[in-house]
């Protein structure tokens, strides 16, 4: 179809018209939680060729029909010879469908994202049986009746033998058709992302808002990444408990802080469920950077180094800044691990403004 | 000649026979080819406006997303298309039923009568199809060569201003021929000499005589500074001849330019047009060559559907219809000639039928000499305005609505005018190709009440100073205040002046 390029030139214009308003979507909190494949509607400004016209501001024109002046007339700034068809569009703003997926890859090509490498061996794919196709040749086991009897009936029909009043129809070995199977490789999930988030009473609504957005975007680039992927979401205070995807995301909580509960739940999550060998793990945490003490903050870093770098690919650490956040935590992090550790990255996220900053820190290394 | 229209035999003979009827009425069509399509189809040939050969750009990508989203959302249906081209083409939707097809094709032949004989018609190429499919050649070809990016980006600046041009220079003798001055000025011209053999030219044209020629010509220059001589409305010709573009760009604003001339007429003729072949479906189907009895409620479901006006907006299959109904109903009873028109009594008025019987001859004299403008010039009188309920709206900004302002005949009349001229742009013109003896360019706005769009005009100034590639200005009025407004290739400044 000739329309195809067109359409794909276009595709291409309204592609790069997102990824200018990037920065706008992701800062918006309209589509947290939604989830991966489904479009999702975005307006943007209409792509017009721009012409020496009218404006809209003269905003009178002629009509028919009942009414006294003054009467209300239907919406709109009809102007005559624009009824038809194709024509006579107002001043809408274009809505583009795109799918979270899109927008992720939007988003990775934006900030330059290098595709994550794998981690040894773990293509691993399972083979799956379909019966999906037709052959002339098979077991009797396979026999497929109502194709064998289409084909005869064909066959009878157009060589003149059928008689409609006596619709006897013989297959013979030609007509004969068995299912056929074909294998299928599906890859099996093998990236585990554990998100970890700070509910305690110090981070206040927005900067909880903040972590939201931030891993609700990296959660859809990296499903991306991997498909059929494992997420687990971990909130933390003083204590920590893992929660689902929704729980994640709605939840509000107070209390105090012990980051270590969080990192001693992630622990076990990994010891109990998934065996390193097998999985690429990724960590992400979130806090204001308000640990209750020293103790437990030197209690998370001997964590860090002893069960969790050597198990992940990647441990994430997102600061926001909080009024009563002293910040503390991502020094210490820094002071332990260095500035450029191989797996350990940390960001500061001030406002949302910078969290397209933060996703480039956090996957730019490509692990 | 075989085509593969799809068109079922029954739809063919459906097509002859009324192509019959329409001959017998009295219409003139070129031949007509319906061709069978499903809303896919029509849709992509809709976004082409038409013509399924055209020129590779994003726009009609752009348009075909719109309608496949309206049709897939109920929002609009497309029942037809048909082009302006010898023979003529006319594309019938698939899904629709039988009555809708009849109606179509009725509809269709009113058409193509009017392509062939409406007078803003007759300088259109009715070869239009090989044309554009010869225009896509080229641009094909461009885009080899240069580049796609490249090219697309110089089509989306020459559309920008594909509405400059003058709708009523194919009529006018062509006086647009360079004068002598400007072909001077702009070749920078050698002095002419006096012809001689090579030994021989310092004897025949001496050093004085050459400076004196020199002088002359500088003079001639001076006395002659205007220019262009005249302003042009057609900036994209002025364009072609005079912006330092490269021999590709010029190739495609010749296409542009062509094909904003194709169109032109049926941006003026939108009323008429529409008008006169919903006059003639109607008549076709309800007189000469009437539905089954079972098919009129459908008919009538659809006819309505045609002439409905939405929310008060003025719809042009009515407006045409309508009025042509009036002007025929007012020749037919004899309502012109200076007795009618000075008879005050409005009940002599109202009864005034003097069997004239000339209805039918006048609405074929109108088909052929109108454009929407005159037509309405014409004929919209006092009468029809009230008896069609047409009113003035305006934006109330106290109630964010849109409110009946007037059912003022004559204001009615004076807006809609207003509205049509020019096929609804605005009307600019090269005024100086020198502005400030810098080879600027200036260009007027011809005001008419309205303001021109502000963000659209500083756009389209830096698309036609990417052309000019001198500073650009357009003199217009602003809220009541004469400006001019420039781009210098980095800046706008509003002056007033």
């Amino acid at each position: 179809m000739k329309m195809e390029s067109d359409l794909n030139r276009f595709r291409k214009i309204v592609r790069g018209k997102i990824k200018q308003e990037l920065k706008k979507y992701i800062a918006s909190g309209d589509l947290i939680g939604r989830q991966g494949k489904k479009a999702i509607t975005i307006p943007l400004p209409r792509i017009d060729i721009p012409k020496f016209s009218f404006g809209s501001s003269e905003k009178s024109g002629v009509g028919q029909g009942d009414g006294q002046v003054g009467d209300e007339v239907g919406q709109g700034s009809p102007q005559p010879g624009q009824g038809e068809a194709g024509e006579g569009e107002g001043q809408h703003s274009l809505e583009v469908d795109v799918t979270l997926e899109d927008l992720a890859q939007m988003l990775s090509e934006e900030l330059e994202l290098p595709n994550i490498e794998n981690k040894g061996q773990k293509n691993v794919e399972e083979e799956e049986v379909r019966y999906s196709g037709i052959l002339k040749q098979g077991p009797d086991s396979l026999h497929h009746f109502k194709r064998t009897y289409k084909e005869a009936l064909k066959r009878s029909i157009s060589s003149g033998e059928y008689d409609p009043d006596d619709p006897v129809v013989i297959p013979i070995k030609d007509d004969k058709r068995y299912r056929s199977f074909t294998v299928i490789q599906k890859p099996v999930a093998n990236a585990l992302i554990i998100y970890m988030m700070d509910v305690s009473g110090s981070m206040g609504d927005e900067q909880k808002e903040i972590v939201r957005l931030t891993s609700f975007w990296l959660d859809t680039w990296l499903s991306n990444q991997y498909k059929g992927l494992e997420r687990r979401y971990i909130i933390h205070d003083a204590t920590a408990r893992e929660v689902d995807h929704d729980t994640f995301y709605r939840t509000k909580e107070s209390g105090g802080t012990l980051i270590s509960s969080a990192y001693k739940l992630a622990v076990k999550l990994i010891e109990e469920q998934f065996s390193p060998n097998e999985w690429n793990i990724y960590l992400f945490h979130f806090s204001d950077g308000d640990n209750w003490s020293g103790n437990d903050t030197a209690e998370c870093m001997k964590l860090m180094e002893k069960n969790l770098l050597p198990v992940s690919n990647l441990f994430c650490y997102g600061q926001v800044e909080s009024r009563y956040g002293s910040g503390q935590f991502l020094r210490d992090l820094t002071k332990q691990f260095g500035e450029a550790h191989d797996q350990v990255t940390v960001a500061q996220i001030k406002d949302r403004d910078a969290i397209m900053a933060a996703l480039k820190t956090f996957l730019g290394k490509g692990k | 000649m075989i085509n593969n229209t799809n068109l079922s035999p029954q739809l063919q003979d459906i097509a002859d026979s009324l192509a019959e009827t329409a001959k017998d009425a009295g219409l003139d069509c070129f031949t007509t080819i319906f061709e069978m399509v499903d809303y896919k189809q029509l849709n992509e040939v809709a976004a082409y406006a038409g013509f399924p050969t055209r020129y590779p750009h994003w726009r009609w990508g752009m348009e075909y997303e719109r309608l496949s989203k309206t049709y897939t959302y109920g929002l609009s249906v497309i029942y037809e298309m048909v082009i302006n081209n010898d023979p003529c083409y006319a594309y019938l939707l698939r899904s629709n039923s039988l009555v809708f097809q009849k109606t179509v094709i009725a509809h269709v032949y009113g058409h193509c009568d009017f392509f062939k004989n409406n007078y803003w018609f007759s300088k259109t190429n009715r070869k239009m199809l090989d044309k554009m499919a010869n225009h896509a050649t080229i641009v094909r070809k461009l885009i080899d060569e240069v580049g796609h990016d490249e090219v697309e980006n110089f089509i989306d600046i020459c559309l920008s201003l594909e509405n400059l041009i003058d709708v009523h220079s194919p009529f006018q003798a062509t006086h647009t021929k360079l004068s002598q001055e400007e072909k001077e000025r702009l070749g920078n011209k050698p002095v002419s000499k006096i012809s001689s053999k090579s030994y021989m030219d310092t004897y025949v044209n001496p050093d004085e005589y050459l400076e004196a020629q020199r002088e002359k010509i500088k003079a001639d220059a001076q006395k002659q500074a205007k220019f262009p001589e005249h302003p042009r409305l057609d900036v994209l010709k002025f364009l072609m001849e005079f912006a330092p573009i490269s021999t590709w760009q010029r190739k495609i604003l010749n296409i542009i330019r062509d094909e904003a001339y194709y169109f032109a007429p049926q941006g003026q003729t939108k009323v008429i047009n529409e008008g006169w072949a919903t006059y003639w479906h109607s008549k076709m189907m309800t007189k000469l060559a009437p539905l089954e009895v079972s098919e009129i409620v459908d008919y009538c479901d659809h006819y309505a559907g045609v002439v409905a006006s939405h929310g008060g907006q003025l719809n042009p299959y009515r407006l045409g219809v309508e009025l042509l109904r009036h002007v025929e109903d007012r020749w037919n009873k004899g309502r012109f000639g200076i007795d009618y028109l000075h008879c005050e009594d409005p009940r002599d008025r109202e009864n005034w039928d003097t069997q004239a019987g000339l209805g039918l001859e006048k609405i074929f004299e109108v088909r052929r000499i109108h454009n929407d403008l005159t037509f309405i010039d014409e004929f919209l009188d006092e009468d029809f305005c009230h008896k069609t309920k047409m009113f003035i709206y305006d934006f109330d900004p106290r109630t964010g609505k849109y409110v009946i302002a007037s059912r003022d005949f004559n204001q009615i009349k004076q807006q809609l005018l207003q509205q049509l001229t020019n096929f609804g742009n605005p009307r600019i013109r090269v005024e100086d190709g020198n502005f400030r003896n810098r080879g600027e360019l200036l260009m007027k706005h011809l005001h008419e009440n309205t303001d021109l769009k502000h963000e659209f005009t500083l756009e389209t100034l830096k698309n036609l100073y990417s052309i000019w590639k001198r500073p650009v200005h357009l003199k217009t009025v602003v809220e009541n205040v004469k400006r001019r407004i420039c781009f210098d290739g980095h800046n706008h400044s509003i002056e007033k002046i």
